[in-house]
């Protein structure tokens, strides 16, 4: 599942070879959220914009599904062209979940999200800081996910996703 | 009354007497040919799911004196799955819950609680009978926008 986008590329995530959308040339986004509703909720936003999505109810399952989980993993490291995730969560909150991926050399170039149902400034600009693209209000709309579509495109042009 | 136009009516009456909100529409607009049952299909999650924090909630009521922190945490989460269902009451009531929490006022908690649990019984049998007429009505032209 290589994310071979190394050509500028600002074409819609619809891009097809001979007509037809390969699985690897839609652009693939992690949703972390411990709501079951939340989770059904951004997977049916995502894909209707055609976007590949794994959701994953914690951060702990979303580090294992990025590599960087225990050994034995259930998990295959799979890549990820945005993480859109929570930001109150038992365990590991998504600020946490935020600043593992910004921590690593391997994952800090993906562009992280983080969804929260709370407006809170200093929460909001504390995300920010540590690196996350935006900070979006639940219940998340259609509006939203076309905005995100720039974070992504950005990284693909900068070819730097590992 | 034609079934269809019975559907758009009691459709509309839902969102006029406030127990649905903006966020339904935003599920309906989701609903398509691969999923032509996702409102059912997330109202439904939605009680399945909740009925375990429900259940927390009242146990956690029943202690004595009461833990507001505990209990604001629950609510928090039901807050959360009653707004992305669109559930306008239902979230009401749980910011109210929230507020007296905050507060530390059981008697209000308690209040609270009877009114949140009657708005979430009363959507659900609403929601039920929608639910059903809809699917007895076939499937319909997108519904009418309350404007």
């Amino acid at each position: 599942m290589d994310m071979s986008g190394s050509k500028a590329s600002t074409s819609s995530p619809r891009r097809g070879l001979s007509g037809d959308t390969r699985e690897s040339e839609r652009l693939h986004v992690l949703a972390v959220d411990d709501s079951s509703i939340d989770r059904k909720l951004i997977e049916k936003l995502l894909k209707s914009s055609s976007y590949r999505v794994t959701t994953v109810e914690s951060g702990k399952r979303a580090l294992e599904l990025l590599g960087l989980g225990k050994e034995n993993s259930f998990f295959k490291e799979q890549k990820v062209n945005m993480i859109i995730t929570d930001y109150c969560m038992p365990e590991m909150t998504g600020f946490d979940l935020l600043k593992r991926v910004k921590e690593s050399s391997a994952l800090k170039e993906i562009p992280v999200v983080i969804l929260s149902s709370e407006n809170v400034p200093t929460r909001i600009n504390r995300c920010l800081e540590e690196g996350a693209e935006e900070f979006l209000l639940k219940p998340l709309r259609q509006s939203d996910v076309s905005r995100l579509h720039n974070h992504m495109t950005r990284v693909n042009r900068c070819g730097s996703v590992s | 009354m034609d079934l269809k136009r019975q559907v758009a009516y009691m459709r509309r009456s839902l969102f006029d007497q406030g127990y649905l909100d903006e966020q339904f529409i935003q599920l309906e607009d989701l609903q398509d040919d691969v999923n032509p049952n996702f409102v059912e299909e997330i109202v439904t999650l939605f009680y399945r799911d909740s009925a375990r924090l429900i259940l927390n909630i009242e146990q956690a009521m029943e202690k004595s004196p009461l833990d507001f922190d505990k209990l604001d945490t629950y609510m928090h989460q039901f807050k959360g799955s009653s707004s992305s269902i669109g559930a306008k009451k239902v979230k009401s009531e749980a910011t109210q819950f929230r507020e007296f929490c905050k507060a530390g006022n059981a008697e209000g908690c308690l209040r609270t609680y009877q009114q949140l649990k009657k708005e979430y019984t009363t959507l659900r049998k609403k929601l039920e009978t929608y639910f059903q007429l809809a699917r007895q009505a076939g499937p319909a032209e997108t519904a009418s926008r309350p404007n």
